[in-house]
């Protein structure tokens, strides 16, 4: 029963999804499932996030840098000619493993590139080594050194694509090819695979919070818990605080990468803002919005921003909107804006309910 | 221009940049021992000195304006802080360390939208762009000369003021032991909002002089913030005068990396400085292991 009680959330959300896409078919708006669809990848950001800000009790400044890093790799990789190692040995045998693929370049030239399931690997791999490098170092010191650490590479990284051509500078990468997860299940921005793209995104996000939800009701997550109240308390308890937060910052730079790589397949390409310094604060605003240590929260609110943003219904203060959110949320709510409003529901049903039947801390 | 000039050259733009650097890392240190607070908004108010400065010149002389500047940019320090920080003492340092992040960005974008996305910038201070003093064979503009010597005297200013004044060493007791210089009847609170008003000032002189020579713009701020972090890291955080001594290096070594790297990479070069003292030497190149930059608060 409690088992159950514990999968209703997941349910929960999953209908959510469904009646969305049910009801905006109903309405004939299934174009803003496009929107969406990237504020779900972008909500994966902000959910690897909230391990960082919510339990290990870190900023991360640099969380943009990581999805670029992602979706650099995939498309730098996957867009690339390698045509010229076609000759060397070592390539056939790559292509015989399926790391090399054939295929035509945007003015029809036949070219070879990296599968987008190998570039997905490869960025993975390179954003554990990168994650490892900054974080071990910063997250051994006392304080907030990680904030700066990670702010410091979150622009070193947007200056480095924004001067490089060969990642297309100022213009980003175009003509990302489309990734095939499973036959029938392609990620791409063609308007038919709209629908079947937005399930792919839902699907991964209820996917990976269900893994967290496991990984924070485990050793893991009672040591990063212990560690968010008490550093001190969790150090004299024999946990390992500077290992804890290093995995746990490893894992949500992970994340980040991930989501990067996933959008980068579905918009076809990805531009240097995306590592600016300015969307990684926005992604620590969505994680203040949705009450950092709670992954319900931060996924709604993110996703529902995110969403709203990508519309343009901030227009010309789009910034200046996630600046005030910062700082209202922070200043008014520091465990976000749905837990207060949870508690004050709470009270009010037990209030409804009659004398005696009252029950408390059923979580 | 032979070698040696052009290295003089390139060694005086860096120690003027680096000069500004050193304000900003200063204003940094000035707030982070008062309340412990990193403030990524300190970049705004080098940002805000400019823009009311250049607003004020349109009405009264630059003297005059420059001074008004850093009034006003003063007395938003202050108001911010008795409005977001004296009432959140007993959040987090976490929670304030984001509340800057916020600050910064409304700051910003109050700026894009009180005046617009154009660069401007103050007239020069003294002569015009083209006015250049041969200084040992290199060829420098009189508002260099202007920066150099505003900052030399306000940071000796500052340290007269740490030192020797009772407001002074009231703040200097704050940040070293908060406890005893309250039970020594030093208004604490009071001592906060005068750092973040002396930060900003600081911060506003330091934008109103360097405006004719790198220009002002609602975004300029936050490139400045972070050098300046960097210097006050390259430093030690917590010891404004090491600082001063971070801010050059951080400005010549980034001076002497656009003569080796493309222009694109230029701030690269700062970050990657900012990165390796972080990771070698957490406390500063200045200051001592086990001293405040890692003291936890």
């Amino acid at each position: 029963m409690t088992r159950l009680r514990q999968l209703l959330p997941f349910a929960l959300f999953a209908l959510a999804m469904v009646a969305t896409q049910g009801l905006l078919r109903a309405l004939e708006m299934e174009y803003c499932l496009t929107q969406l669809t990237m504020a779900l990848y972008y909500a994966i950001v902000v959910i690897g996030l909230c391990l960082v800000m919510g339990y290990a009790g870190q900023v991360s400044l640099g969380h943009g840098a990581f999805f670029a890093i992602g979706g650099y790799t995939s498309a730098v990789l996957t867009t690339h000619d390698f045509s010229r190692f076609k000759a060397a040995g070592w390539a056939g045998g790559l292509k015989q493993l399926h790391v090399f693929v054939g295929q035509q370049d945007l003015f029809g030239n036949q070219i070879m590139t990296v599968s987008p399931w190998a570039a997905f690997f490869a960025a993975m791999l390179l954003t554990l080594v990168v994650a490892t490098l900054i974080g071990y170092p910063a997250l051994r010191l006392k304080g907030h050194y990680l904030a700066m650490a990670t702010l410091g590479f979150g622009l070193i990284v947007n200056k480095t694509v924004l001067g490089t051509a060969a990642f297309g500078a100022a213009d980003g990468i175009n003509g990302v090819p489309e990734w095939t997860l499973a036959p029938g299940l392609t990620i791409c921005g063609k308007s038919a695979a709209r629908v079947s793209n937005y399930y792919i995104a839902a699907t991964l996000v209820l996917a990976l919070l269900l893994l967290l939800r496991n990984l924070l009701h485990s050793r893991v997550g009672r040591a990063l818990q212990a560690i968010h109240d008490r550093e001190t308390a969790a150090n004299a308890m024999g946990i390992d605080t500077a290992a804890y937060k290093l995995r746990a910052f490893v894992l949500s730079a992970l994340l980040a990468a991930l989501a990067g790589v996933f959008f980068t397949h579905y918009t076809a390409g990805i531009g240097p803002s995306e590592a600016g310094a300015l969307k990684s604060v926005r992604y620590v605003a969505l994680a203040a919005a949705g009450g950092m240590a709670n992954l319900w929260g931060v996924t709604v609110m993110s996703t529902g921003l995110n969403y709203l943003s990508l519309r343009g219904l901030f227009g010309s203060y789009d910034h200046a909107v996630f600046g005030v959110i910062l700082i209202l949320i922070i200043s008014i709510a520091p465990d976000g804006p749905l837990k207060p409003l949870g508690k004050w529901m709470g009270g009010l049903a037990s209030r409804l309910r009659p004398e005696g039947r009252r029950e408390h801390g059923a979580a | 221009m032979d070698a040696g000039n052009l290295t003089l050259q390139y060694l005086l733009s860096g120690i003027t940049k680096g000069s500004i650097y050193a304000v900003v890392a200063i204003g940094f240190n000035l707030i982070y021992s008062a309340t412990g607070v990193l403030n990524f908004a300190q970049g705004e108010f080098v940002m805000l000195g400019g823009m009311v400065a250049v607003t004020l010149a349109h009405f009264v002389p630059l003297p005059v304006a420059v001074a008004g500047a850093v009034v006003i940019v003063a007395l938003v320090g202050c108001l911010l802080e008795v409005l977001f920080f004296r009432k959140l003492r007993h959040h987090s340092v976490l929670h304030l360390i984001i509340i800057t992040i916020g600050l910064s960005i409304v700051i910003q974008e109050a700026a894009l939208h009180i005046w617009d996305e154009k660069v401007r910038s103050l007239p020069y201070f003294t002569g015009n762009e083209i006015s250049s003093i041969k200084l040992f064979g290199a060829a420098i503009s009189p508002q260099v000369i202007w920066v150099l010597a505003t900052v030399a005297v306000t940071v000796a200013a500052l340290h007269v003021f740490l030192k020797f004044t009772l407001p002074g060493r009231a703040m200097r007791a704050c940040s070293s032991n908060p406890e005893a210089a309250m039970l020594a009847g030093i208004n604490i609170p009071n001592m906060r909002t005068l750092s973040f008003g002396l930060s900003a000032a600081l911060g506003a002189l330091a934008g109103c002089v360097i405006s004719p020579i790198t220009m002002t713009h609602y975004e300029s701020g936050a490139p400045l913030a972070i050098k300046g972090f960097a210097a006050a890291i390259v430093g030690g955080l917590g010891n404004p005068m090491a600082a001063v001594l971070g801010g050059l290096l951080v400005g010549v070594l980034e001076a002497f990396s656009v003569s080796r790297l493309p222009a694109a990479y230029n701030d690269v070069s700062a970050f990657a400085i900012l990165l390796l003292v972080l990771f070698v030497r957490p406390h500063g190149l200045f200051g001592r292991p086990g001293g405040e930059a890692v003291r936890e608060h």
